[in-house]
């Protein structure tokens, strides 16, 4: 790419727009997954008895639903994260690409 | 000597140098040999890289250590698992779209070539080395128990056949020897994990139930225990599985054996699923053989111990629901894991040795292709002899402290300056160089003077550095050595360094001129 490519490029209103969008995708689910994974790390380290507590007046804990919730969540999260890149993200990154094809 | 396993292995042996026979007859170029010519699916690569996660280490010791202790050894089954998304929501498509074979390539695309590539080498090569041995070591006991065979032949025996996988197929019979292991070892989970919720009734509150009646803890099963008590240690050790996963170099070398980001993104998607459920089943197994195994005579000894050591709990839940033909299939599997596993990891080495240090250093990127090949297969021999005498050198040490190490080696020497060159503008040639040194060098330190070693291997009454995972400490110096000394760097090269971060920005977001599948 030429220094007149990238500058064309970059001040296009569709590659801003690109941008825009993946970084609210990527940022916002980012945060999510950080949040979700520390908070249990956090809880694990400061509330363990919580964690522990009877999920409901069986044996199986809380903790144990935690556990099993975190799995479900990660796989959901980049289930999510396909499903808006394929149908959000890509129609407009093919744009960019074909206005720029060289 | 166990024949019924040994046969098995012998036939997953012999189908795998089919395989490569296959794949080396499609493996032509340096593309074909470092990345199958990026023309992997989505699917195949996520189920390889899912095999690369779920090793030996993780089947047999996440579901010894749930046996032991109950949650806290799905404390690390979850810190595996919670990095990928951030690997696919960070990494993976600018990953894909930045890099041709290493991810060396990332790194060096607009820095300078020679310090980078030699770090980035540095870094590989220490990573997969310090991980190799411990898979050796590893390997040879746990063949040794399951064969019986020596120790000797058994690390001989995984070198020998390592480096006929990489060197005559490349990419391509690494990533098909990983995902019939994969299939395999997600099949036998899947069967054992059934198995256990039959005995149960299929209510996996009465096994849990069960678990806590005749486990030594009771209740404490249940709630996360000692393990990681200390607030420091847990956030250490997060961030160490966290990070530490998106700077293995084999992991990394996987998202360039796709043709394009969107593939890389389908890669993540299916191995987190994968990964998900074998930790899923992971539970059912560690807690069904609290019953199942432990309150069993015949799997312990005299003594009252687990015949073979605690890591050999999910071996014998597999003779317990499936009798003898499934042992020697599940003995078969974890044989094929390791064989899998450390086939990516020479594979890494060799590309570091290859592509980094010899083409773009060395030959300042002049070097054929066919040249650039001969060096990758040598150094992928030389990788294969060095393994097996360093598996032999350490076969009495006590290496458990190198797993752990690997993965804040990896958090700290890779993962910061790839993630800074491609997200920060700023960062310079003299910023990354010093950020990896500074990760590499605080990560091995303080886990010398940590527990781990200072304590359980030099046998020294106090630990200098009181926690166990250095990856806090150690990640954080990279990045602050990476950001303090790219900011301070006035120089020409870094001005020009920095103007070329823009381009970078455009292909890394939208592929615009990225390196698409080899034809043919």
């Amino acid at each position: 790419m030429t220094p007149e490519h990238i500058e064309r490029i970059s001040n296009h209103p569709d590659f801003q727009q690109l941008i825009q969008r993946k970084r609210r995708l990527n940022g916002s689910l980012t945060l999510i997954m950080l949040a979700a994974y520390y908070g249990f790390v956090l809880l694990v380290a400061f509330a363990p008895g919580l964690l522990g507590q009877s999920l409901s007046g069986g044996v199986t804990s809380v903790g144990m639903l935690v556990g099993v919730l975190m799995v479900l969540l990660s796989f959901a999260l980049t289930g999510i994260y396909m499903h808006r890149a394929n149908s959000v993200i890509d129609p407009l990154n093919d744009k960019v690409k074909q206005e720029f094809a060289q | 000597m166990n024949w019924t396993a040994i046969s098995m292995f012998m036939v997953f042996v012999c189908f795998t140098l089919l395989v490569t026979r296959w794949a080396a007859l499609r493996t032509r170029s340096a593309s074909d040999f470092y990345t199958a010519g990026g023309g992997l699916t989505g699917m195949q690569n996520g189920l390889a890289i899912a095999g690369d996660m779920i090793s030996a280490a993780s089947f047999l010791g996440i579901s010894a250590m749930m046996f032991m202790n109950g949650y806290d050894g799905l404390l690390y089954a979850l810190g595996v698992l919670a990095g990928w998304p951030i690997i696919l929501f960070l990494i993976a498509e600018r990953l894909r779209n930045l890099g041709k074979y290493t991810f060396a390539d990332v790194v060096s695309y607009r820095l300078a070539q020679t310090p980078v590539r030699l770090t980035s080498a540095f870094g590989t090569l220490a990573v997969a080395l310090m991980y190799l041995v411990a898979q050796m070591v590893g390997a040879g006991k746990l063949i040794e128990l399951l064969f019986g065979i020596s120790y000797l032949y058994a690390v001989v025996l995984v070198g020998v056949l390592m480096v006929l996988y990489v060197t005559f197929g490349g990419m391509l019979a690494t990533t098909w020897v990983q995902i019939i292991k994969a299939v395999m070892l997600l099949s036998g989970t899947t069967f054992m994990a059934f198995m256990v919720l039959k005995h149960f009734g299929f209510s996996t509150e009465a096994m849990f139930a069960s678990a806590v009646s005749v486990h030594a803890k009771g209740q404490a099963i249940m709630a996360p225990g000692g393990l990681l008590s200390n607030p420091i240690d847990a956030i250490s050790l997060g961030l160490g599985m966290m990070f530490g996963t998106a700077g293995l170099p084999h992991i990394l070398m996987r998202f360039f054996t796709v043709s394009d980001a969107k593939e890389a993104r389908k890669s993540v998607f299916y191995a987190t699923g994968f990964i998900g459920y074998f930790y899923l089943l992971l539970i059912v197994i560690g807690f069904g053989a609290i019953v199942m195994v432990g309150t069993e005579p015949s799997y312990r000894d005299a003594s009252g111990a687990i015949i073979g050591g605690g890591n050999m709990i999910a071996v014998h839940l597999a003779q317990a629901v499936g009798g003898n033909l499934f042992l020697g299939f599940i003995s078969a599997v974890a044989f094929a894991t390791i064989l899998a596993v450390v086939a990516g990891l020479a594979l890494s080495g060799a590309s570091a040795v290859s592509h980094d240090l010899y083409a773009c250093v060395m030959r300042k990127g002049q070097a054929s292709e066919q040249d650039e090949m001969r060096v990758s297969r040598l150094a992928t021999l030389v990788i294969g002899v060095l393994a097996i005498i360093l598996g032999l050198m350490f076969e009495s040490q006590n290496i458990a402290f190198l797993s752990g190490l690997v993965l804040a080696v990896a958090a700290s020497v890779n993962f910061p300056v790839l993630l800074l060159s491609m997200f920060w503008k700023g960062l310079t040639t003299r910023g990354a160089v010093c950020g990896s040194m500074a990760g590499l060098i605080s990560a091995i330190v303080l886990v010398v003077l940590g527990p781990a070693v200072w304590v359980n291997v030099l046998h020294n009454q106090q630990a200098l550095f009181p926690y166990s995972n250095p990856a806090l400490f150690s990640m954080s110096l990279a990045f602050f050595s990476a950001w303090a000394f790219s900011v301070t760097d006035g120089s020409e090269r870094a001005a020009q360094e920095r103007g070329r971060y823009l381009g970078q920005f455009i292909r890394s977001m939208t592929g615009i001129g990225a390196v698409g599948a080899s034809k043919h």
